[in-house]
C-alpha cells in the first residue's frame, strides 16, 4: 500500500500522442478512476503504471520509489486484466498461489493466504478447478484473488467488469469496493462507464484524447465541470452557446437573456450548460420563465423528461419528478406550451469549445 | 385426473402425428449422416484392414478367397535381420530426429510468432520450404551436397546415422513450425503478462506459462515429426548404406524379390505401432483439437 504518482506521463506512437503529460497522486487506500471514451488512452496510462508499455517521457513514483523504468516484474502492482488472463493449465488455487510463490512465501504460509483470499472473494469451494471450468463472474473474482493475495502496492484494474451482465456487474462492483477499502488498497480503475466511476471512485480523472480534462471527486466534476466535454461526459447537460454581455447576463445564439451567476468569467463568447433535472416545468406560458413547445415526452418511471423547443429554436431537456395524477403537468403532451424555470446559480458559465455530445442543444 | 390434464392430453393426441413426422424426418436425416460418416471411414479403413487380414494367409502367393491363415510370416519377418535392424535404426532416427527437428523447430516458429525481424516472412518460408519439394528431390539433393561436404571436411554423411538423421529433420521441421505456431498464435499475451505483474521474470514466464501453453502444439509436432521420419521412403532411399537401412527402405529392397506376405506383416507392425502412439498422444492432448 503506497502513494502513486504520474508525472508528466505521455506515450507517443509515431506522431500520435495517445496519453498526452498525465499527472496524477492517487494518495494511499484512494480508489481513483479513469474514465474517458474509447481510445482516450485509460489502457495506455494504467500498462504504463503496470510496466507493460514503456512511456515516451515522464516519471512513475510507487510509495517513493521511482519505478519509471523498473520491469513489470519489481513494481508491485497487482493488476485485474479486462480478459481476465487467468493461468489455463493451474487451478484456482494455483493461479491464486502463484504471486507468493514467485515471493517465495514459505508453503504453509502460502496455503493459509491463498485460502483466505479464495474466502475473501467467496471461492473456497471451487479451489481446485480448472478456469475453464468456472462462470465469467467466478473468473474475475479468481482474478481479483490472485491479485489482492500478494498485497500489491498498486492495485489496478482495466475495466474489469465489462465482460459481466449488468446484475452481475453491479455485485462484483460493489464487492471490490468493499475490498478496497477493507484491505487500504491504493487503486487506480479503469471504465468507461460514467455510473460506475461515480459510485466506485473517491476521485475521478476524466481523459479526452490523452489529456486529463478534470480531476475531483464525484460531486465536484458533477456540480463544477471544468469544461464542455466534462459537462457532458459527466452526467448530462444542456448546452446553451451564446456570449457574455456583461457580467451576470447570457445572451444565447436564440436571443434569449438569462441571468447566470456573476463570478467567474469576463464577458464574450461562452457556453452555458444546464443540468436537465435542475429545471422546473409548469404547463402553460407565462411570465418569469422561458416559454417553449414540448417536442417529446418522455417516460422514465420515476423521472419524466419534457424536451421543449424554444421559440428561438434551441432545445432543452427538462427531467422532473413524474407528476402525479391531477397535476396539470400529467396533461402536458407534445405540442404544449410550457415554462422553465431554473436557479440562475444552477447555470454553468464554460469556455465555449467542442463537447462531449454531438447533438448540443437536447443532450 | 384433471380436466385441465385432460385437455393437456387430448391436445398432445392430436399434436402427435405431424410432431411424430418431424421427429422421423430428423431421425433419418441423422442415419443418413452416420451412414455418410461410417463409408467414408471405410473408404479410409480398407487398405488398413486389408494389409492386416493378408499379413495372416496362409499361401504365399495372395490370392482370394485365403487357403488359410498362419502366423510364420510374422515369424519370418522377425527372423529376418534386415527388418529386425531396419527397425531398430528407423525407431532410433525418428526418435533422435523428432527431438532435435521439435526443439529447433519450436523455437523457429517462437520467433516468427513473437519478434518482428527483417526477413521474418523468409525465415517462416524456409522452415515451411522441404514440405512442397518431393522427397525424391530433396532426398537426391542431400545426397548430392553430402558428397560436396564430405570433399571438404572429410567426414562422413552419407549411409551415417547423422547424415539419415540431419535428413530427416527436414521432415520434421515444417510440421512442427505450423504446429506450435498454431498453439502460439492463440495464446493471450495477457496471460503472461499476468505472470509478470506477479513477479515472474522472462525465463520463469515462459517455463511457467508459456512452454505449458504451448503443450498441446508440442506434442502433437512430436508425433507427426515421429511418424513422418519413421516411415519416410522417398528422401531416405539414397541417405542409407550399407548395414544401414531404415525399414521402410528394408521392404522396398525385399519387395524387389519377393512378394509374399511378410511385407504385409511388417506393414502390420508400423501400423499397429503408429497407431498405439496416437492412441496414447491422444491421451495427453486432444488431437482432434488440435489438428
Ligand atoms: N501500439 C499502438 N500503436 C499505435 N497506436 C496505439 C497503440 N496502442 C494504442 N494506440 C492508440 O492509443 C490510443 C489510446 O489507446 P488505449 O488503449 O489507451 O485506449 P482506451 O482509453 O483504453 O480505450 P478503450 O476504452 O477502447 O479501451 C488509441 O487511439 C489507440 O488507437
Ligand atoms: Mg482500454
Amino acid at each position: 500500500m503506497s502513494e502513486l504518482i504520474l508525472d508528466r506521463l505521455r506515450k507517443e506512437y509515431g506522431s500520435f500522442v495517445a496519453v498526452d503529460d498525465v499527472s496524477l497522486r492517487v494518495e494511499e487506500g484512494e480508489l481513483v478512476a479513469l474514465l474517458g471514451p474509447s481510445g482516450c488512452g485509460k489502457t495506455t496510462t494504467l500498462r504504463m503504471i503496470a510496466g507493460f508499455i514503456e512511456p515516451t517521457a515522464g516519471r512513475i513514483t510507487i510509495g517513493g520509489r521511482d519505478v519509471t523504468w523498473e520491469p513489470p516484474y519489481r513494481r508491485d502492482t497487482g493488476m485485474v486484466f479486462q480478459s481476465y488472463a487467468l493461468f489455463p493449465h493451474m487451478t484456482v488455487a494455483q493461479n491464486v498461489a502463484f504471486g507468493l510463490e514467485m515471493r517465495k512465501v514459505p508453503r504453509a504460509e502460502a496455503e493459509t493466504r491463498v485460502r483466505q483470499a479464495l474466502d475473501l472473494v467467496r471461492l473456497g469451494h471451487l479451489a481446485e478447478r480448472l478456469p475453464r471450468q468456472l462462470s465469467g463472474g467466478q473468473q474475475q473474482r479468481v482474478a481479483l484473488a490472485r491479485a489482492l493475495v500478494v498485497n500489491p502496492g498498486v492495485f489496478l484494474l482495466d475495466e474489469p467488469l465489462s465482460n459481466l451482465d449488468a446484475k452481475l456487474r453491479l455485485e462484483v462492483r460493489v464487492e471490490i469496493r468493499e475490498l478496497q477499502k477493507r484491505l487500504g488498497l491504493t487503486t487506480v480503475f479503469v471504465t468507461h462507464d460514467q455510473e460506475e466511476a461515480l459510485t466506485l471512485a473517491d476521485r475521478l480523472v476524466v481523459m479526452d484524447h490523452g489529456v486529463v480534462q478534470q480531476v475531483g471527486t464525484p460531486e465536484e466534476l458533477y456540480e463544477s465541470p471544468a469544461n464542455l466535454f466534462v459537462a457532458g461526459f459527466i452526467g448530462r447537460s444542456n448546452v446553451l452557446r451564446g456570449r457574455l454581455a456583461e457580467r451576470g447576463r447570457f445572451i444565447s445564439k436564440g436571443g434569449l437573456a438569462l441571468a447566470v451567476p456573476a463570478d467567474g468569467m469576463a464577458p464574450g463568447e461562452a457556453a452555458l450548460a444546464l443540468r436537465p433535472e435542475r429545471i422546473v416545468v409548469a404547463p402553460g406560458a407565462s411570465d418569469g420563465g422561458v416559454v417553449g413547445r414540448v417536442a417529446l415526452v418522455t417516460y422514465l418511471g420515476a423521472a419524466t423528461e419534457y424536451r421543449v423547443t424554444l421559440d428561438g429554436g434551441e432545445t432543452i431537456t427538462a427531467s422532473v419528478p413524474t407528476p402525479r395524477p391531477g397535476d396539470p403537468l400529467k396533461q402536458v403532451a407534445a405540442g404544449d406550451a410550457v415554462t422553465l424555470t431554473w436557479p440562475a446559480e444552477s447555470c454553468r458559465l464554460l469556455a465555449p469549445g467542442p463537447g462531449a455530445t454531438p447533438d448540443e442543444g437536447g443532450l | 385426473m384433471t380436466t385441465r390434464a385432460l385437455e393437456a392430453a387430448r391436445n398432445g393426441a392430436a399434436a402427435a402425428p405431424a410432431a411424430g413426422l418431424a421427429r422421423l424426418k430428423r431421425r433419418a436425416g441423422r442415419w443418413a449422416l452416420r451412414g455418410l460418416a461410417g463409408l467414408v471411414f471405410f473408404f479410409i479403413f480398407i487398405p488398413v484392414i486389408f494389409v492386416l487380414w493378408i499379413s495372416l494367409f496362409q499361401q504365399q502367393i495372395v490370392s482370394f478367397p485365403p487357403e488359410g491363415y498362419t502366423l510364420r510370416w510374422y515369424e519370418n519377418a522377425f527372423a529376418r535381420s534386415e527388418f529386425r535392424h531396419g527397425f531398430g535404426l528407423s525407431l532410433q532416427v525418428a526418435f533422435i530426429a523428432m527431438v532435435i527437428g521439435v526443439t529447433s523447430g519450436a523455437a523457429g516458429a517462437y520467433a516468427i510468432v513473437r519478434f518482428r525481424f527483417p526477413g521474418r516472412e523468409a525465415f517462416n518460408n524456409l522452415l515451411l520450404g522441404p514440405l512442397v519439394v518431393p522427397g525424391i528431390v530433396a532426398g537426391t539433393s542431400l545426397y548430392v551436397y553430402y558428397i560436396m561436404v564430405e570433399n571438404l571436411l572429410d567426414v562422413d554423411f552419407r549411409g551415417t546415422l547423422h547424415g539419415l538423421v540431419l535428413g530427416h529433420i527436414l521432415l520434421t521441421i515444417p510440421w512442427t513450425v505450423r504446429l506450435v505456431s498454431a498453439s502460439l498464435v492463440g495464446l493471450d499475451r495477457a496471460v503472461e503478462e499476468a505472470a509478470m505483474n506477479l513477479g515472474a521474470g522472462p525465463w520463469t514466464t515462459f517455463r511457467r506459462i508459456t512452454l505449458p501453453m504451448m503443450r498441446p502444439g508440442l506434442v502433437a509436432a512430436s508425433l507427426f515429426s515421429f511418424i513422418q521420419s519413421f516411415e519416410n521412403l522417398e528422401l531416405t532411399l539414397l541417405l542409407v548404406g550399407p548395414g544401414r537401412t531404415t525399414l521402410p527402405v528394408a521392404m522396398l529392397n525385399y519387395l524387389e524379390f519377393r512378394i509374399d506376405p511378410t511385407i504385409a506383416a511388417v506393414a502390420s507392425v508400423q501400423i499397429v505401432l503408429i497407431g498405439a502412439l496416437m492412441l496414447i498422444t491422444d491421451r495427453f492432448v486432444k488431437l482432434s483439437r488440435i489438428v
